[in-house]
């Protein structure tokens, strides 16, 4: 291919993610196994036994983002789950249960992958799909860390999970786990790692070659295709864009940059443009979220694998959380934090106001927060929203003048 | 003494757990606070200190809130305003499991906010059962014993271990025999009774516990079973002690004769084997055994709805009354299964939805006459 007809990073990674759950729903017609997995489960050994897979969260993620998720909700709310249960989770029991979805349709599962260093609802969750599908669940625990590395007999737990999981794998599979595959998926998922924090390294740069909502769409590669080659590929090709961008003086954040912020939590999917829009309209542009760190885990063998699926957003003690944050925040040049209260995330949201704390005495930038929901709309007020933004604009203003004044 | 005389009694520790907190720090005895869920206070006791069970408490919820947003459980917040406010300062340490998503953050929460009593934390693991997972349970429990003993300054003796896990056998035996006479003999432990002698055992060292308990087994033993004029049911959820709402219970001659509580039951269920000579490692299988509990990862898929429905059939009761603690996810997200499995077996069921803040309970009122009706029709 030409130079001149170089396909844009950001049509590769769509493309990567439809290959993914295109090739699933062409194994599941062929009568393989499809599994449904969390978004942090080591996904090294299914690539490496060639088991097609997707992503309820991502599933749940792409059908708010298109206006499915509060018909999901009620969907899963009349079979008598409550509505303060997690959006993610009612969306995809709603799915399973069968109701129609043409957001973003999927297989239904043979087996699945559940690994709760995303939190323990995931547990439940995909208990209830396994009763509901009578199939098997392989799981892999987390325990919580309150120290900022897990303990050797952590990572010893950890890794004898991955033996008991490879094995149930293997069965499903049918065939046995090939060494030299499983080493070249992890060597795609470093890859791709390594291009994803690249990738999201250029928000440094002031003014910033990229929008970093940008990174919320680019998040479902990461998440379904970092042991795969196209994904280290795409992101490559979107570093050296941003690259380019950077040499030329261009943004895909087309507004003025007049503030920098980091934008905490899961965005309100099913609002993503309203949640752009003040921002937009006040030139503020996001440059750090916390997605880079949390999935940009590199390791070198399999303790490092290990260790690496220990460290979720949801599975690492305060410190780590807020050093991950605090990393990106100096790194990226924030001037200001928009906290997103999320009601469908009690273990990211449960450590939030002490975070914020954190936040305003190491960093000294102004913290403001807004209550929302990742999936269900109910939970999200435009007017309260943009008044909140509104406040961090007025601050941010206050605070800028003041660096002059000095 | 007579069975209403211990009863009283009973109901006088549950009323008031600072007076034990209090004589036992009087005695020089150091206290140490378990949280829920499924902390081996049999380490707390062989290393020579009372546990102490917090499991809410507070009147209000003020100081809590600068940590948590309105969503999280009644329980978890409490247990933090506890501890901010100075109600736990005399404890000695304080053991924090994170087994449920909101206490993940609030074991950060309470190690941060509340620096001046010694943290112990417990990550137990779910993959529970296996020979992997009973290694990494026992490394755990061991870590806690090392805590222990740094604070108490005693490293516990075979015979330590020993004394304290049949003190706990003997008390979890009692209490499960306890359970099963109170729901043969509603006319003479009420509901608020029958909580009272078991929130009590929290608060007490067992062997004190179990004394008492003991004499009012065996004089209920004695009791001639009356046929009951009213309900029989099973009750479900993380706790159900709130007095007001236990008299609605007895006011509609509602009896538990059975119960799926995190609080009650489900924490007495297993025993620890003395025949398993590294003692650390007797306690990780007795928590490997722990099954059919919201809070836990069920690797048969099908085990908890089924125990329920099999406990209503065991016990001769008439339906399920869920109290459904408000923002308890574990609780929610099984809470179709069981009503899926209750439906099937035919067994009549509401769900009443409760915070430990809870003052009005008329509607909880109307529900539970609405549900009487029905079961008696």
């Amino acid at each position: 291919m030409s130079e001149t007809e170089k396909i844009p990073a950001k049509q590769m990674l769509r493309d990567v993610v439809d290959m993914v759950y295109r090739e699933a729903q062409e194994a599941k017609d062929r009568g393989e196994p499809v599994g449904w997995s969390s978004s942090k489960f080591p996904a090294e050994f299914t690539e490496a036994l060639g088991l097609k897979v997707v992503y309820p969260e991502n599933q749940a993620a792409a059908i708010s983002a298109k206006k499915g998720g509060q018909r999901m909700c009620e969907h899963a709310e009349a079979m008598g789950f409550d509505n303060d249960i997690c959006g993610y989770a009612r969306i995809s029991l709603a799915f399973a249960d069968g109701a129609e979805c043409e957001e973003k349709p999927m297989p239904q599962p043979d087996f699945l992958l559940c690994c709760n260093n995303i939190c323990n609802c995931m547990t439940k969750w995909y208990e209830n799909v396994a009763r509901m599908h009578d199939i098997p669940l392989i799981m892999i625990d987390v325990p919580f860390n309150n120290e900022k590395e897990p303990s050797q007999a952590q990572v010893e737990y950890m890794k004898a999970q991955f033996k008991a999981a490879v094995e149930q794998l293997e069965k499903i599979a049918g065939r046995k786990m090939d060494e030299e595959k499983f080493n070249q998926a992890c060597a795609n998922a470093n890859r791709t790692a390594r291009a994803w924090l690249k990738a999201c390294s250029y928000l440094q740069y002031k003014p910033s070659p990229l929008s970093g909502f940008d990174l919320f769409n680019h998040m479902a590669d990461i998440v379904t295709a970092r042991c795969k080659v196209e994904a280290a590929e795409a992101f490559e090709a979107l570093a050296e864009e941003y690259e380019e961008r950077v040499k030329e003086g261009t943004s895909t954040w087309k507004y003025d940059e007049n503030y920098r912020i980091m934008f905490e939590g899961i965005p309100c999917w099913p609002v993503l443009r309203t949640l752009f829009e003040p921002l937009k309209e006040k030139g503020i542009n996001t440059t750090a979220v916390v997605y880079a760190p949390a999935f940009g885990f590199v390791y070198e063998d399999i303790d490092g694998l290990a260790k690496a699926y220990c460290k979720a957003p949801n599975s690492v003690c305060l410190e780590t959380g807020v050093e991950w944050r605090e990393g990106i925040c100096r790194e990226n040049k924030v001037d200001g934090i928009l906290v997103h209260y999320n009601r469908s995330c009690k273990p990211w949201s449960g450590y939030m106001p002490e975070m914020e704390r954190r936040f305003r005495k190491n960093l000294n930038v102004p913290v403001v927060s807004f209550d929302g929901d990742q999936a269900d709309p109910r939970n999200f007020s435009e007017e309260q929203y943009k008044t909140r933004v509104e406040g961090l604009f007025e601050i941010m203003e206050e605070e800028a003048a003041k660096k002059e004044r000095v | 003494m007579e069975i209403k005389n211990l009863l009283a009694k009973f109901k006088h520790i549950s009323d008031n757990p600072k007076e034990m907190l209090d004589k036992y720090i009087s005695n020089g005895e150091k206290v140490i606070g378990c949280f829920p869920y499924y902390v081996p206070e049999e380490l707390v006791e062989a290393a020579g200190m009372v546990p102490f069970g917090v499991w809410g408490g507070s009147k209000k919820i003020s100081l809590a809130k600068e940590y948590f947003a309105s969503f999280y459980c009644s329980l978890a917040q409490m247990n933090l305003e506890m501890g901010l406010n100075g109600t736990l300062d005399k404890l000695s340490g304080i053991i924090v499991t994170t087994l449920c998503d909101t206490l993940r953050p609030l074991s950060q929460n309470f190690r941060v906010g509340v620096p001046n009593i010694p943290f112990l934390f417990l990550n137990h693991p779910q993959n529970r059962k296996e020979d992997f997972g009973i290694t990494y349970t026992k490394e755990i429990y061991s870590e806690l014993l090392e805590k222990l003993v740094k604070i108490s300054g005693h490293s516990p003796s075979d015979e330590d271990f020993v004394n304290a896990y049949n003190n706990y056998n003997e008390s979890r035996a009692l209490r499960r025999e306890f359970v099963k006479l109170a729901g043969k003999h509603p006319d003479k432990v009420s509901a608020v009774n029958r909580s009272a002698v078991l929130r009590s055992a929290y608060f007490m060292k067992k062997k004190e516990h179990s004394e008492m308990l003991k004499e009012l087994n065996e004089l209920l033993k004695k009791e001639e079973v009356k046929e009951w004029d009213g309900v029989k049911i099973v009750t479900s959820g993380i706790m159900v002690e709130n007095k007001a709402l236990l008299e609605i219970l007895d006011k509609h001659k509602v009896a538990i004769v059975a119960d799926d509580v995190a609080h009650e039951s489900r924490a007495i269920r297993v025993d620890v084997d003395l025949n398993e000579k590294d003692r650390v490692l007797a306690l990780a299988k007795q928590f490997a055994n722990q099954d059919d509990d919201t809070i836990l990862y069920d690797p048969t898929i099908y085990g908890r709805p089924k125990n329920v429905a099999n406990l209503v059939k065991e016990s001769g009761a008439q339906g399920v009354i869920i109290f459904m603690m408000n923002f308890c996810d574990p609780e929610e997200m099984e809470y179709v299964s069981l009503k899926k499995e209750l439906e099937e077996e035919g067994i009549p069921m509401i769900k009443i939805g409760i915070d430990l803040q809870m003052e009005d309970f008329g509607q909880a009122e109307t529900s539970i006459q609405a549900f009487t009706d029905v079961i008696d029709f």
